[in-house]
């Protein structure tokens, strides 16, 4: 078998798994959107000073963000229904989207965290500066710490982002057609040895080439937000 | 004396004790401070000083004792928090401006957003105070790009935009390089001659005595001593006092 051969039977796969890498970069995308948003509360929860919501906040951010990503994913897919019916119509809920789901669990935990170590890492003098002026506890959050969180909370977010992208492949053991899936499909019904490693070298590349840009981008921003 | 002090009184603290954990800061402080007049708070590291300021506006809440600020019972547990705040106006060492507003931003936002005031008429008074630190063209500058003492100036500009009827200074100069120093001190004083009442924590003898009306020494958590400045400096009566005093001047 000449080298020329592999390359063109790679290139005609090719299609068929940036298709299953779209599935990754949709469940990613939806994730860090769901997670995000529920990291942004549960995060609000850790430093509340109401105790339960503060200890439920605690309680879920820990358990979640110290369990692995692949047993959370088990735990959507396999507890979730897999329809639901709105005003007698009837939807499947596609195993993609459960995962989806899934990865936004973790995601969500971190998140929390890094909403946590930011408004932290604001000086405490920010805070008494807003008392003293009258500002109430939830308004100087809104008006004073939060705002200068952002800055902060960028370079982690998109760090965890990359985390992310590079865990959806797990789906594939739950049966979700993604990049993984995908090139194992193609390995197998091709049934020859020279051709798995270019296979899986080329997915390789494609995860790379869509994560190591984020990578240095959150990098650039990191360094530079150090230095102001 | 007292008496006529007791009588203008705008600040009271009377047997006002706090302890953090097990450590006693203040052991049973009594403080008056009249209208228009500048008290200055001295003593050694960790004898509460700060402390006392702070629990005069509530950021500190006290243990034992009463502290009352005009008509307003800072001690009570349902004291209105903002009308204390907007009467008890706060000045710290380490500026605490907010670094994600403009100068103009800072010095009215408060005023703004706590106490309900028109933008319009605020804005116009924080650019006149600005104007008053010698500061009118930083007014769309951002905390970051200003010097120390620049910095501190727009905090104190900040204060009195909230126009309270004290201001609390808290070693307002401990954080800044020398060379500043003494623009920052001119804008306290500056305050003080246009006739707010100020109570400031300072470690700068020579203006305490010159910018103060009445000077109280802490140690250990109680005031030991209290003068007019020329006989406190001149001739301290306490041991503890004459101790410091050696030490610092």
């Amino acid at each position: 078998m000449s080298e020329t051969s592999i390359f063109t039977d790679v290139l005609r796969w090719l299609p068929f798994v940036l298709w299953g890498f779209g599935l990754n970069v949709l469940m990613s995308v939806l994730a860090i959107l769901l997670g995000t948003t529920a990291g942004v509360f549960l995060g609000l929860g850790q430093v509340s000073h109401t105790r339960v919501v503060g200890g439920v906040s605690r309680l879920a951010t820990q358990l979640f963000r110290n369990a692995p990503w692949l047993v959370l994913l088990f735990y959507c897919i396999f507890l979730m229904p897999y329809s639901i019916t709105i005003s007698s119509a009837t939807y499947n809920v596609p195993s993609w989207l459960r995962a989806t789901l899934g990865f936004s669990v973790p995601v969500a935990a971190n998140f929390s965290e890094i909403v946590r170590g930011a408004i932290g890492s604001v000086p405490k003098g920010q805070w008494e500066a807003a008392e003293a002026l009258g500002y109430s506890r939830s308004v100087t959050l809104l008006r004073i710490i939060l705002p200068q969180c952002t800055t902060r909370m960028l370079p982690p977010w998109m760090n965890l982002y990359a985390l992310l992208i590079t865990a959806t492949p797990l789906a594939s053991i739950v049966g979700v057609e993604e990049a993984l899936a995908r090139t194992q499909a193609a390995v197998q019904s091709e049934a020859q040895a020279s051709f798995l490693i270019p296979m899986y070298v080329t997915l390789l590349m494609m995860f790379f080439l869509y994560t190591y840009p984020i990578s240095r981008v959150s990098n650039a921003l990191e360094r530079r937000f150090r230095t102001v | 004396m007292r008496t006529a002090i007791e009588d203008r009184a705008l600040v009271s603290l009377r047997g006002v004790r706090k302890a953090f954990g097990s450590f006693e800061v203040l052991r049973g402080v009594d403080l008056t401070v009249a209208k228009g007049e500048v008290a200055a708070i001295i003593g050694p590291s960790g004898s509460g000083k700060s402390t006392i300021l702070r629990t005069i506006n509530g950021l500190t809440p006290v243990d034992q004792g009463v502290i009352q600020v005009g008509d307003i019972a800072v001690t009570d547990p349902k004291v209105d928090k903002v009308a204390l705040r907007h009467r008890v106006g706060m000045v710290f060492q380490q500026y605490n401006l907010f670094p994600h507003k403009t100068v103009l931003e800072n010095v009215s936002m408060a005023p703004i957003q706590v106490l309900k005031e028109p933008r319009k008429e605020v804005e116009e008074r924080a650019r006149e105070l600005l104007v008053g630190m010698r500061l009118p063209e930083k007014a769309l500058s951002y905390p970051g790009e200003l010097s120390g003492g620049q910095q501190q100036r727009v905090a104190i500009a900040r204060a009195l935009c909230m126009q309270p009827q004290v201001i609390l200074f808290d070693e307002v100069t401990a954080a800044l390089d020398p060379e500043m120093v003494k623009e920052v001190l001119g804008a306290v004083r500056k305050v003080a001659e246009d006739g707010m009442t100020c109570i400031l924590v300072t470690h700068e003898m020579r203006f305490a005595r010159e910018a103060a009306n009445r000077i109280y020494f802490t140690d250990k958590g109680v005031i030991v001593e209290q003068g007019e400045p020329k006989a406190f400096f001149a001739n301290p009566q306490d041991p503890r006092t004459k101790e410091f005093l050696d030490k610092v001047l």
